[in-house]
């Protein structure tokens, strides 16, 4: 899931200074579940903006927000509250608030700030798991990504500021290299790490230009 | 020889190697690095420049250790993974080599929330197992890490570190194994305090023979004051300081004096210890303890190899 965090009333009034009318926009899928960007939290937000004198021409959760097509079509049906806006104020991620802005031509703000892709421990608790490098390599790392997990992204780690299984940086981070050998330990598997896990190729992460996937249309 | 340089000619003839530590400073001040290495010379067979240390801005390693081939004093350079990718790092040793510089030392570096510049975006694009192949290949194949031929390869005798006391434990070994398999040449531990827990990780490097593959000096950290001890012992990473020594340097009269002589028993202790081939003293901002230190260990005058 795509954590998120709203960024705060403030920095929205500021975005929206010059904007009279605004035009609010969720998304059902990771904004909800976060509770940034779901009905409950557009609806406040609505609320808020109204109390600063701000005109709600109307507000939608989208379904998700990073559906370009289902973007346009919404907004093409619902033109009369958006042209009555002078912005859209996006609670979603990132992608949510790019995608709607490819999707009409109007000032588009973000109302979150996209944290990570992480899992949820339990409700309101998440964690990051995943930097979407490209090329996963969880098969030799026990299922812990020493990407993510090592404040490094050491391949070969751990590196030698371990101290009781926590990370050098802040000891509410465990070393995710401690995890890694603790987890092969007891699956037997340790000799897995007298391997040298090669160089990454990070050509397949962000660094090799923006990524794309196209896979066609299956045949009938 | 791999590299010829001093350092290799002592260990490769078996002689007990003393390194040491020098800081650069905190601006374009060559005098400083002159100084500081002329304090050392007599005394270590070959100086650390540290590359950034906890990650605080400093002048480079390079450049140092290029003001100490100048003075006919060898730098052992100390290169990090956090601040280079595998272009920079390559290129910047291509320029160390031709530049007269032989040892280099492959480490990850410490975060930059350590340092003065914590928004740092950190690099790690290899890591430190990556660093040593990537020399090791440079020298040994002429090749670039991605196989490109190289004109003429840099000769360097490559080491690297390993902290003895850093958890997990009973993984440290098989990480040491690593490194050596990458090729390193030699290896730099932490700072020594507790010995005995230091002679039980020998023990295990020496029942797996990893000492004929690559020779290891204890590092060495001269205490000035209780304080200092108990910040090591509190707050510096990876760093293991048995209660005892703290109380001595709370006790103590004269703790400069009392600093001395825990190295020199720790010194003395470690001699003893099989497999071991030399001592690498951090004297952090106090170098001129280190000739005091070489002197009184009975380790001058320094081999001429």
């Amino acid at each position: 899931m795509i954590i998120t965090k709203q960024k705060s009333f403030e920095d929205i009034t500021r975005f929206l200074a010059s904007s009279p009318g605004v035009f609010i926009v969720g998304c059902s899928l990771c904004a909800t579940t976060c509770k940034t960007g779901g009905e409950e939290e557009v609806k406040e937000m609505e609320k808020k903006l109204q109390d600063k004198g701000k005109l709600v021409s109307g507000w939608v959760i989208l379904d998700p927000a990073c559906h370009i097509l289902n973007n346009k079509k919404y907004f093409r049906e619902n033109k009369e509250k958006l042209d009555q806006a002078d912005s859209i104020l996006v609670l979603a991620c990132g992608n949510g608030i790019q995608a709607v802005s490819e999707s009409i031509d109007k000032t588009v703000y973000p109302g979150c700030d996209t944290l990570f892709l992480g899992e949820i421990i339990r409700f309101g608790n998440y964690e990051e798991r995943c930097q979407l490098c490209g090329e996963c390599i969880l098969d030799r790392s026990g299922g812990i990504c020493p990407v993510t997990r090592c404040s490094k992204s050491l391949l070969n780690g751990p590196c030698g500021g371990v101290e009781d299984g926590k990370c050098e940086i802040n000891p509410e981070i465990e070393c995710g290299w401690q995890l890694i050998i603790d987890r092969l330990e007891k699956q037997g598997r340790l000799h897995l790490l007298e391997e040298i896990i090669p160089p990454k190729d990070w050509s397949k992460s962000r660094d090799g230009g923006l990524r794309k996937l196209a896979l066609g249309r299956k045949e009938k | 020889m791999k590299a010829g340089s001093n350092l290799e000619k002592i260990l490769e003839s078996g002689q007990f190697a003393v390194t040491a530590e020098l800081g650069p400073p905190k601006g374009a001040d060559a005098e400083v690095v002159k100084k500081k290495g002329n304090l050392l010379g007599d005394y270590a067979d070959a100086i650390n420049i540290t590359d950034n240390q906890t990650a605080i801005v400093r002048m480079s390693s390079i450049a140092c250790g290029v003001i100490l081939t100048q003075l006919n004093l060898e730098p052992v350079i100390q290169m990090v993974c956090r601040d280079r990718n595998r272009l920079a790092i390559q290129s910047d040793i291509l320029g160390a080599s031709a530049l007269g510089i032989k040892n280099v030392l492959c480490l990850s570096g410490d975060h930059q929330k350590f340092g003065n510049h914590p928004q740092a975006k950190n690099v790690y694009d290899i890591d430190t197992v990556h660093l040593i192949q990537a020399l090791k290949r440079m020298r040994d194949e002429k090749k670039l890490l991605e196989g490109d031929e190289l004109t003429i390869e840099p000769r360097l005798y490559i080491g690297a570190v390993e902290n003895p006391y850093a958890d997990p434990y009973e993984f440290r070994a098989i990480r040491l194994a690593k490194k050596i398999r990458a090729g390193c040449d030699f290896i730099q531990t932490q700072g020594v305090f507790d010995v005995k827990t230091f002679e039980d990780w020998m023990r295990t490097v020496t029942d797996q023979g990893l000492d004929r593959k690559v020779h290891i000096l204890a590092g060495i950290i001269p205490i000035k004051s209780a304080g200092m001890v108990r910040y090591m012992r509190d707050y510096v990473s990876g760093v293991s300081v048995p209660d005892e020594i703290v109380t001595r340097m709370e006790n103590a009269k004269d703790p400069r004096q009392e600093g001395i002589s825990i190295c020199l028993e720790i010194i003395e202790q470690l001699k003893e210890i099989p497999g071991l081939h030399g001592i690498h003293i951090m004297a952090v901002a106090w170098e001129s303890v280190v000739r005091v230190i070489v002197d009184e260990a009975g380790l001058t005058p320094r081999p001429v190899v």
